[in-house]
């Protein structure tokens, strides 16, 4: 279980190239033994706060803290943090078992405990046989747990990985996310991973943190990014979602009464900063089912289906011309209406959430 | 049947082909083939020999050739050296920094030797040599080559160079090697393919060069293709075409390895 001790502070982080701001004044702090996703599109500025944590870049402003210690101003080679690059980055001279040493060398240990860790850390990541390989003449996913050997081996304080799984194919990919969740709790550091994947965001992180043009946008576990978005980006990024421009009557203790496109009244949890007036409604595709026309929350007409396997995605379209996609999950008793039928779309309770912009 | 844009369906192909192959190795064909004849005739053939292979290393002109043989040898091995080391540092500056104002002027300025025409180097080596009243002799020569030579190793180090990513020396660094250990342990190895090739690249550029050499040599030292042409002067005798075809055999091969070592590290960047 991830503590409430700070691995790794991050104070008001300021990063500029020129005339480009990479990060706004960026704060966050990740917990010891804790798997932490910096999530976002290409260009939030994700790889960018990892580079900064690496050392690989300088910050403008702003401190970095590493178990309460300034490393703002360190190297790379004076942090104990270790990084598994994007493209792995293995020396492809050295053999496997030379890759995995090169931080044990470096950092002060003698060559035959070097070579006992090495040995240890490849078998952790079932690599053991690999060891006199030179890199070239592994896979794809082999090599990947050989950068996760490498540096894994010289016991860093927190473990910093820049989206390792983009360069695997789909089942890999899944597979791997398991075990590297399960190294995560064995080695009981930090993890701090960048992803644009939010479905890998989501299966694998204690906390996430959803960032945009170099912004945090909301902090939080999996399930409060998901249930309960801060902001219309969020929620937008996060899963699939229906967003509504809806009029806001009133906001009470967290609570905002709503009308609904085609007038209907409806009562739904807010974020906090929702003020009466416009605002955007969240309604998750799965949390919305069919009812007979006019019985329902809304009313709507079918304009088509998207055959999923294990859903059906229906698009549907309201009166006043918004499009909403309501997910149906695939079974036998699943009757799914035609194209042009008229439906009534009926939301669960506490299905959708109001949003500001 | 070539594919109808094949350049091969060009009328005229093949006899343009043939024509540009003989005048490019019909000479040293005729000076390799005559440098085996018996006779003492350039023009004639009596007959396959080895005799004028042993001239050049017993024959009255013979200390004169092993002299010039040794300074050649010696200031390509050095000057081509201490050219590489140069260019392999420029490359490493000149791809590893961002950008920066005369970036542009100062690979210009790099390979400018390329460009310009070796007569005017020529002269204004002798001119500079002069009028800072060094002495000529073999440090002229050697530091004249060095010169020339640094664009020569330049171009396949920096070919090298630019498909090594720079994530290498990050990950060296993250794994707490020193900025030093990590040129050293990591880059270092990663370019040794392309410093090899402009190793062998500057050497033979400096073992074949006449015209620089020659101005700058100063009375009575000699290299071998200065050598060759003091002796060419005195009339053509068959014991040239030997040396010219043993220092062709040692081009060709220098040559050979920097091709083949470029290409072996080209595959080994393909490979990862």
């Amino acid at each position: 279980m991830a503590s409430t001790e700070i691995a790794v502070g991050i104070d008001k982080v300021v990063k500029r190239y020129g005339p480009v701001t990479a990060l706004h004044g960026v704060s966050m702090d990740i917990r010891e033994n804790e798997f932490f996703t910096l999530l976002g599109p290409s260009g939030c500025g994700k790889t960018t706060l990892l580079r900064c944590i690496a050392g690989f870049e300088d910050v403008t402003e702003g401190v970095i803290r590493l178990k309460g210690g300034d490393i703002t101003g360190l190297p790379p080679h004076k942090r104990p943090v270790n990084t598994v690059f994007q493209q792995y980055a293995l020396f492809p001279h050295m053999t496997v078992i030379e890759n995995v040493m090169f931080g044990l060398l470096r950092s002060g240990w003698s060559k035959p405990e070097a070579v006992a860790r090495a040995d240890q850390v490849l078998q952790l990541v079932q690599l053991g046989d690999f060891a006199a390989r030179r890199p070239a003449q592994l896979s794809g996913g082999q090599q990947q747990r050989v950068a996760l050997a490498r540096a894994l081996a010289p016991r860093p304080q927190v473990l910093l990985l820049d989206e390792p799984l983009s360069a695997l194919d789909l089942k890999l990919r899944q597979a791997v996310r398991m075990e590297l969740k399960a190294l995560q709790r064995e080695t009981g550091i930090a993890f701090i991973f960048v992803t644009h994947d939010q479905e890998e965001a989501l299966t694998m992180s204690d906390r996430i943190a959803v960032m945009s043009e170099g912004r945090v946008q909301q902090i939080g576990t999996p399930r409060e990014i998901y249930e309960t978005p801060l902001n219309r980006f969020v929620a937008d990024f996060i899963g699939e979602t229906n967003l509504l421009d809806v009029d806001v009557r009133s906001v009470d203790n967290g609570m905002a009464a709503i009308s609904l496109p085609g007038g209907h009244c409806f009562t739904c949890p807010a974020a906090a900063v929702v003020q009466s007036g416009k605002g955007h409604l969240s309604v998750r595709p799965e949390r919305i089912s069919l009812c007979a026309q006019g019985s329902g929350d809304l009313d709507a007409t079918v304009e088509g289906q998207v055959y999923l396997g294990t859903d059906i995605h229906l698009q549907v379209r309201l009166a006043d011309s918004e499009r909403m996609t309501v997910r149906l999950q695939n079974s036998e008793t699943t009757a799914v209406p035609e194209t042009g039928a008229a439906v009534g779309l009926k939301l669960e309770a506490g299905a959708a959430r109001l949003l500001a912009d | 049947m070539p594919a109808k844009t094949d350049l091969r369906r060009f009328p005229g192909f093949l006899t343009v082909t043939i024509l540009c192959l003989i005048v490019l190795y019909a000479p040293l064909i005729v000076v390799a083939v005559y440098s085996f004849n018996a006779s003492t005739s350039i023009t004639r053939w009596g007959g396959t020999s080895l005799a004028w292979y042993v001239d050049v290393f017993t024959g009255p002109e013979a200390p004169k050739f092993q002299q010039a043989a040794i300074n050649s040898f010696v200031i390509a091995i050095t000057a081509s050296i201490i050219a590489t080391a140069i260019a392999t540092l420029a490359s490493v500056a000149m791809t590893r920094t961002g950008r920066f104002n005369g970036k542009t002027l100062s690979f210009a300025l790099i390979s400018l030797p390329l460009m310009v025409p070796e007569v005017v180097t020529a002269v204004a080596s002798l001119v500079f040599f002069t009028a800072i009243g060094f002495t000529t002799g073999l440090m002229t020569i050697l530091i004249a080559h060095i010169v020339f030579c640094i664009p020569f190793a330049y171009l396949p180090i920096s070919a090298r160079m630019q498909s090594i990513p720079d994530m290498y020396e990050q990950a060296a660094m993250d794994l707490y090697a020193t900025p030093r250990e990590a040129f050293k342990l990591v880059l270092l190895p990663l370019m040794t393919p392309g410093i090899l090739s402009g190793f062998l690249l500057a050497f033979i550029i400096s073992l074949d060069d006449f015209l620089i050499t020659n101005f700058v040599k100063g009375a009575g030292v000699e290299t071998l293709p200065t050598a060759i042409f003091g002796s060419v002067k005195q009339g053509i005798k068959p014991n040239i075409m030997a040396i010219s075809t043993l220092m062709l055999g040692i081009s060709v091969i220098f040559v050979s390895l920097s091709w083949l070592i470029g290409r072996a590290g080209q595959n080994k960047a393909k490979e990862n």
